[in-house]
């Protein structure tokens, strides 16, 4: 990091993307090329727009100083970052999973890498014994979300971390939830993060994108030719707009996380509640991890619903938040695990982890906390 | 209206498909979809399963290849690693043994070790190709006309051979697009792109795009595109719209300009081989007639002496010394370090991807401009 700096929002701004070298623009010209001249004299390190993009570039710089890693690299997906870095592994290989992770992910390990051999345990993540246990000879990493997709659990990234150097795992960390505005888990000796872009990143709801970061020049070499190999890379519009979204990731987390302090304690004294999970409670187990590697709880709030609340009719009547799918916009988005984001999960699995259809996840967005509480209380009503 | 000319499909691709009867599709840059109520949707709601723009895409290549469903991926590679994705630990496939560098390296760099094997054959002899089935064998993956030697499939006949023995047929299409031959219509079951190469025709954006007319594979490549995540962008989506737009109109002036300057080339002292599906003595030459409607606009050509290959990449003034081809400006690449610098030295050797060819797409430059440059490039 420009280490010099005081505040993460002033690298948000003059990191990698603060000028075009070239001109001085302050935004990042848009490279839309796909292939480039050779001059012989002049050797560059472009050729084909798969293999590097000056735009991508400014992107994958920016994301390995957010991350603290030494290179970044911009995927055309959350799930293709995941496809291309399971790649890293052969068959025959292990991996110890935490079991709560995104529904697409966990599709990824039963219905696509199963058939080319690479085995996978689902664990508790929460539970360390649980997985030192899973840990065999062929085990070559551990893949996990530090908070859990919906319950928000927290998984102890420095025990996790341990392990993994402990039997000379990889450790693969989907921080989607907790941007590196609050947490860098490169900084407590993880190997390798991944984002969901789409998401907090990104910011606003208009690019599907993946990133990931290393710290590990032989972790960056195998990446970099896997991003090339696969070609599943990020198109310069889109990584354009990511720079742009994540210019202001500062403020909206800072803004996002207020509101869902205020809202996670009035829902949590509404009768029609039967359960509130949010990282930011004092109350919420796990919260002492959380506070020793993240600055900042996150801005999910997942709860779930008494039987006495008609699901369709809460969701009907809302008008501000949006029913989709997704998290992390400047919108605030109500999910339906069951039949949204975990519908990748096969429904005994889903059960067993309570991922009933009493459960919505809600991603609190810009709005005012007030004009949410009320759209709530009349949705309700 | 049905049997449209090519050239008015092309023209009116994504045209009366927006309500607001806006000509050009718009981009629908949105990465998430609101339903409308619990467990109602409106069709779309997650981009990477699926996005308006890219759906229109999508619909546009699957009707010019003939087949039931097209998908749009990041790249060509991404489309192909999709594809390569059907294939589990055990199963063997027959390949193009002059395939594009990139695709191979996907054979032996990352599918190999997941235990998907590859014979490479000359897939432009039908009877090799037989002699390579094992009980194993799921699919052909072919190219043609090859890079950059131009050898000719015959598609017809690879296609019976391989429903003859339960196989999947794999045609990789970016050489000669929709506009010219469609794999489809001759039996194969699966046809990808590098859309980067003429359907963008631009040389600005960098995608894939496949086709089937199964509805079994069109069902689990959805799966697979989506679970993979390969997808692209809405932008470069209508990006590559609108460059197909002219496709027909820039390929036949490439095509146009190539048959005359593959002619001149013959006729050069320089020049020693020159490998060109229009030119009658080509191998091939008839199946290629066959199968397409023209001989494409990729000339690959050896000079006499390795010394002259410094001096032409340096002189063209022109035409640009590029990876990549099929856009609008003329570009040469020299195989032998570039597209196919990642296939053993012995393959090369075999294939004749030796230090003295050189491989020219053609733009739709004047015809006049493009024969000059190359004649300064080539002065001795």
């Amino acid at each position: 990091m420009k280490q010099d700096y005081h505040d993460f929002n002033t690298l948000l701004l003059h990191g990698s993307s603060d000028r075009d070298p070239l001109t001085g623009g302050l935004s990042t010209p848009i490279y839309q090329v796909s292939t480039f001249h050779r001059d012989s004299d002049k050797p560059s390190k472009y050729d084909y727009s798969r293999s590097a993009n000056p735009t991508r570039d400014v992107l994958e710089d920016h994301i390995a100083q957010l991350e603290m890693g030494i290179q970044g690299f911009a995927f055309s997906s959350g799930m293709a970052a995941i496809s291309t870095i399971l790649l890293l592994f052969s068959p025959g290989d292990h991996l110890v999973v935490s079991k709560d992770i995104y529904g697409g992910a966990y599709r990824l390990f039963t219905q696509v890498f199963n058939q080319w051999q690479l085995e996978v345990d689902f664990v508790d993540i929460t539970n360390t014994e649980e997985i030192k246990t899973a840990i065999k000879d062929n085990t070559k990493g551990i893949y996990f979300e530090i908070l859990s997709n919906p319950f928000l659990r927290v998984a102890d990234l420095k025990t996790i971390v341990d392990i993994c150097k402990q039997n000379n795992l990889v450790s693969i960390v989907d921080n989607t939830f907790l941007p590196p505005y609050y947490c860098r888990p490169l900084e407590f000796g993880a190997d390798i993060v991944l984002h969901s872009a789409t998401k907090f990143l990104n910011g606003h709801s208009d690019v599907i994108a993946g990133v990931s970061a290393v710290n590990c020049p032989n972790l960056a070499k195998r990446l970099a030719f896997l991003q090339n190999a696969i070609g599943a890379v990020l198109g310069p519009q889109d990584s354009w707009l990511l720079l742009r979204g994540m210019k202001t990731l500062g403020i909206r987390l800072e803004r996002q996380t207020k509101s869902a302090e205020e809202i996670a304690k009035w829902l949590s004294e509404q009768p029609w509640i039967k359960k509130l999970y949010y990282s930011g409670l004092a109350s919420h187990p796990g919260k002492e991890i959380l506070d020793n590697i993240s600055s900042g709880p996150g801005m999910i709030i997942t709860f779930e619903v008494k039987d006495s609340v008609t699901k369709e009719n809460l969701m009907k009547k809302l008008s501000l938040p949006a029913v989709a799918v997704s998290l992390g916009a400047v919108e605030s988005i109500l999910t339906h695990p069951a039949t949204m984001s975990h519908a990748g999960m096969p429904e005994e699995v889903r059960e067993a982890q309570g991922i009933t259809d009493r459960i919505f996840r809600f991603s609190v967005g810009l709005e005012h906390p007030l004009d949410l509480m009320n759209d709530f209380s009349n949705s309700i009503s | 209206m049905k049997n449209l000319d090519i050239l008015t499909e092309l023209a009116q691709l994504g045209n009366k498909l927006d309500p607001t009867g806006a000509v050009s599709f718009p981009i629908y840059h949105s990465a998430t979809y609101a339903h409308p109520e619990l467990g109602k949707s409106t069709g779309y709601d997650y981009s990477r399963t699926a996005n308006p723009t890219r759906s229109v895409l999508e619909s546009a290549i699957a009707n010019l290849e003939r087949g039931c469903k097209g998908l749009a991926f990041a790249s060509g590679l991404a489309g192909i690693t999709t594809v390569l994705s059907l294939f589990k630990q055990g199963d063997h496939l027959i390949v193009t043994e002059d395939l594009y560098g990139g695709t191979f390296r996907l054979f032996e760099q990352i599918y190999k070790e997941f235990g998907i094997s590859a014979t490479y054959v000359d897939t432009s002899d039908n009877d090799l190709i037989t002699q390579a089935i094992l009980p194993t064998t799921k699919a052909i993956f072919c190219e043609t006309p090859t890079n950059p030697v131009m050898r000719i499939a015959d598609i017809k006949g690879i296609s019976k051979i391989a429903r003859f023995h339960g196989l999947l047929t794999i045609v990789d299409n970016t050489f000669l697009t929709p506009f010219l031959q469609r794999p489809l219509e001759l039996g194969a079951d699966i046809v990808v792109h590098s859309a980067t190469k003429y359907l963008g025709g631009h040389n600005d954006v960098v995608a894939g795009l496949v086709v089937t007319n199964s509805e079994i594979l069109a069902e689990r490549l959805s799966f697979l595109q989506n679970a993979l995540g390969t997808i692209l962008g809405p932008q470069d989506c209508w990006l590559l719209l609108r460059g197909l737009k002219t496709l027909g109109l820039r390929m036949e002036r490439q095509q146009q300009n190539s048959i005359v300057i593959a002619a001149w080339l013959s006729n050069h002292p320089l020049v020693d081989q020159v490998f060109y599906p229009g030119l009658p003595h080509h191998p091939g030459y008839e199946v290629q007639h066959a199968q397409a409607a023209g001989p494409g606009a990729i000339i690959s050509f050896s000079l006499k002496n390795k010394d002259d290959i410094t001096k032409v990449l340096k002189k063209v003034k022109l035409i640009s010394f590029a990876e990549s081809l099929g856009g609008v400006e003329s570009l040469i690449t020299y195989p032998f370090i570039q597209t196919h610098a990642d296939i053993p030295q012995e393959t090369r050797e075999k294939i004749g991807i030796n230090e003295r060819v050189l491989r020219l797409s053609v733009g739709i430059e004047s015809i006049q401009d493009l024969l000059e440059d190359l004649n300064q490039a080539l002065e001795s």
